[in-house]
């Protein structure tokens, strides 16, 4: 759990407690998840009393439901329908503002948010999106101020995820369960008959400073051989399994296969998938002005390929069909990603599975085109 | 913060600067060309491409139509086809235009040095050639043999008419103009543009191509290209697609791996050949 060079601590639940106190009081507004609409929500948090106690969630292809668990956990779900992407970069955004007076105008930009957000329960295939995110909002040749603005201030306390959901599959993507970089902190919740604890390690120098002003004590070997066992758990028993070394040859070489057909059957082009995806960041904007014409506003806001409009120019639409806007989604996140920015834009989280209406999935959808009606080739 | 990003350059890529209209003309019943003066020139590639807003209205992905070594007046031409097009297309010098830009890859008219040049242009297509053209006709003595081919749907869609007169007026400059229909006054070429490609004097084996037009006019002209021994490496095509940003971000423009805004809109044909051959990609 501990790099080398830093021994893991452990803190208790009170730990957690004072931790989240002392990012509040650090000037940090702290986000994590919470029980809302019969889901695991994203929101504002102000102590453990608001995180999703003894709650677990149960996902498989088109269905979500939250259950019970029989302990205590404070983060025994696995993900939700939302990603951080909601914080980080806003659904909808006021671009800029235009006065015209006479024949003159001018554009005033908006400014960035100056909010210092801190993410509580961020898991590693998350942490994996943001990284994947930054490649095209930040470190591509033009820089997105405002997602820029927010990431740069924003504070990770991750956690190892305790439990593999039923859409899960980041072990094949090589994103998780195990959060190995791009956090201040991680927990990993341990729970054992006589006490609830979270094993902690180190990320940054914020992190340690935090950890400073928490009571904690340095972790006994036992429960560090208890994190790993919670890990490898986790690892061993994802929901689902995708082959994804050869996927850019694989679904590059089949633009034409007859399973993108029959995928549009059953797609409704909802867009459903790109909207809870976490790394999914096509955006379209929408220019307004008001009824006197003095005044003009552009917003952006979240887009999908799966919609007509998307690919709209004179003419009409280069994507009319539902089998090409399916498959443009799927050869990006899986396939030309990789050309565009060196890495898959999927990190095995699963949303897109749990959450499309119709249950469409894509291991499954890949498993087809790579002919394989068994599991048997699928075992890596 | 768990990683040191990098800065941000220009703070605002997506707030465009109103930039005043300083000339208007009307080439043809759709298409219109204006001037903007910008306040700080930027030097353009011929070939790379604008975003113009019209106040109110929306913002389009517009190729610059000028000369490169004016930047400091920086023409479009624009065929109106949409709501931002028409709004353009309502302006007047003295109305100004958001501006952001330029953007994109434009011509190898470096790379195209030494070389016969071709440059093929379908309709509206033109316009983004024009620049190429005035570079050429400034280099004349860097190039080759130098061809042009334009094809229109009627001479009445003809754009940049009295350039083209004084084009077929230019010595050392092959100009050939093909319309798909046209009536008993016109004593040019009638039909498409990609058989005009052998009558014209170059060599395949030491030319370089240079296409903008419909899509379907693209892959033909450029098929002919290589029927006629132009390596495809020489072929250059410019493409269009949706574009919100023309910075990478929105998505819309994809093409395969490709971005077009970024990583086009002109694109070297040999890396868009193969996906040129699926619908709807």
């Amino acid at each position: 759990m501990a790099k080398a060079d830093e021994a893991a601590a452990t803190i208790t639940v009170e730990g957690l407690q004072a931790l989240l106190r002392a990012i509040r009081a650090g000037g940090y507004r702290a986000i994590g998840p919470t029980v809302q609409n019969q889901a695991i929500v994203y929101d504002d948090i102000e102590s453990v009393e608001d995180l999703p106690r003894g709650w677990t969630d149960e996902q498989d292809g088109g269905r979500y439901r939250l259950a019970h668990r029989d302990d205590k956990a404070l983060f025994g779900y696995s993900v939700g329908p939302q990603s951080w992407k909601k914080f980080l970069y806003a659904p909808k955004l006021r671009l800029w503002t235009a006065e015209r007076d006479g024949e003159n105008a001018s554009v005033t930009p908006e400014a960035p948010p100056t909010d210092r957000l801190a993410f509580i329960g961020v898991r590693a295939c998350e942490i994996r999106a943001i990284e994947i995110q930054d490649r095209v909002l930040v470190s591509d040749m033009y820089v997105d101020p405002h997602y820029q603005a927010v990431r740069e201030r924003a504070l990770i306390v991750a956690v190892n995820c305790g439990k593999a959901g039923g859409t899960c599959f980041c072990v094949s993507m090589r994103a998780g369960p195990r959060v190995e970089q791009g956090f201040d902190i991680a927990l990993t919740e341990l729970l054992e008959e006589t006490e609830h604890s979270f094993l902690v390690e180190i990320g940054s120098d914020e992190g340690r400073a935090l950890l400073a002003q928490v009571p904690h004590r340095l972790a006994s070997s036992r429960e560090v051989e208890a994190g790993e066992a919670v890990i490898e758990h986790t690892a061993s028993s994802m929901g689902r399994d995708m082959r994804s070394d050869d996927l850019n040859e694989l679904l590059m070489s089949n633009l034409e296969h007859p399973r993108w057909d029959e995928v549009a059957t059953r797609c409704l082009s909802c867009t459903n998938c790109t909207l809870v995806c976490p790394t999914c960041f096509c955006t379209s904007v929408e220019d307004t002005s008001d009824l006197s014409g003095a005044r003009a506003e552009r917003w952006r806001r979240w887009d999908s390929c799966f919609t007509m409009d998307f690919s709209y120019i004179h003419g009409g639409s280069v994507r009319a069909s539902a089998k090409s806007r399916y498959r443009q989604w799927m050869t990006h996140k899986l396939a030309t990603w990789i050309d565009q920015f060196g890495s898959s834009g999927c990190v095995g989280c699963g949303r897109c599975i749990t959450w499309c209406p119709v249950g469409i999935d894509i291991t499954e959808e890949v498993r087809a085109i790579r002919g394989g009606d068994a599991c048997a080739e699928e075992s890596r | 913060m768990p990683q040191t990003l990098k800065a941000c350059a220009p703070p605002y890529p997506m707030a465009p600067t109103m930039t005043p209209v300083t000339r208007f003309i009307r080439e043809s019943a759709e298409v219109f060309t204006f001037d903007l003066a910008p306040e700080r020139a930027t030097p353009f590639t011929p070939g790379q491409f604008n975003m113009l807003y019209a106040f109110g209205v929306g913002e389009i992905p517009i190729s610059i139509s000028g000369d490169s070594h004016a930047p400091e007046r920086l023409t479009h031409t624009i065929r109106a086809v949409g709501p931002v097009s028409a709004a353009l297309g309502r302006l007047k010098a003295g109305d100004q235009v958001g501006l952001r830009g330029p953007f994109g890859v434009g011509w190898p008219v470096e790379e195209a040095k030494g070389f016969d040049v071709l440059l093929i242009g379908g309709g509206i297509g033109l316009a983004p050639l024009r620049p190429a053209i005035y570079w050429l006709l400034r280099h004349r003595a860097a190039y080759g043999r130098v061809g042009v081919l334009y094809g229109a749907r009627t001479p009445d869609d003809l754009i940049f008419v009295s350039e083209l007169e004084e084009w077929r007026r230019t010595p050392d400059f092959q100009l050939r103009v093909a319309v798909e229909r046209a009536g008993p006054d016109w004593t040019g070429d009638v039909g498409y543009v990609t058989p005009l490609l052998s009558k014209l004097r170059y060599d395949p084996a030491d030319a370089i191509a240079m296409i903008c037009g419909p899509e379907v006019m693209i892959r033909a002209t450029a098929l002919a290209l290589e029927d006629a021994g132009v390596a495809d490496s020489r072929i250059f095509v410019s493409m269009e697609r949706n574009m919100k940003c023309a910075i990478g971000h929105c998505g819309h423009c994809q093409f395969g791996p490709l971005f077009i805004c970024k990583d086009g809109p002109v694109h070297r044909y040999d890396r868009v050949r193969d996906l040129l051959a699926y619908r709807e990609l």
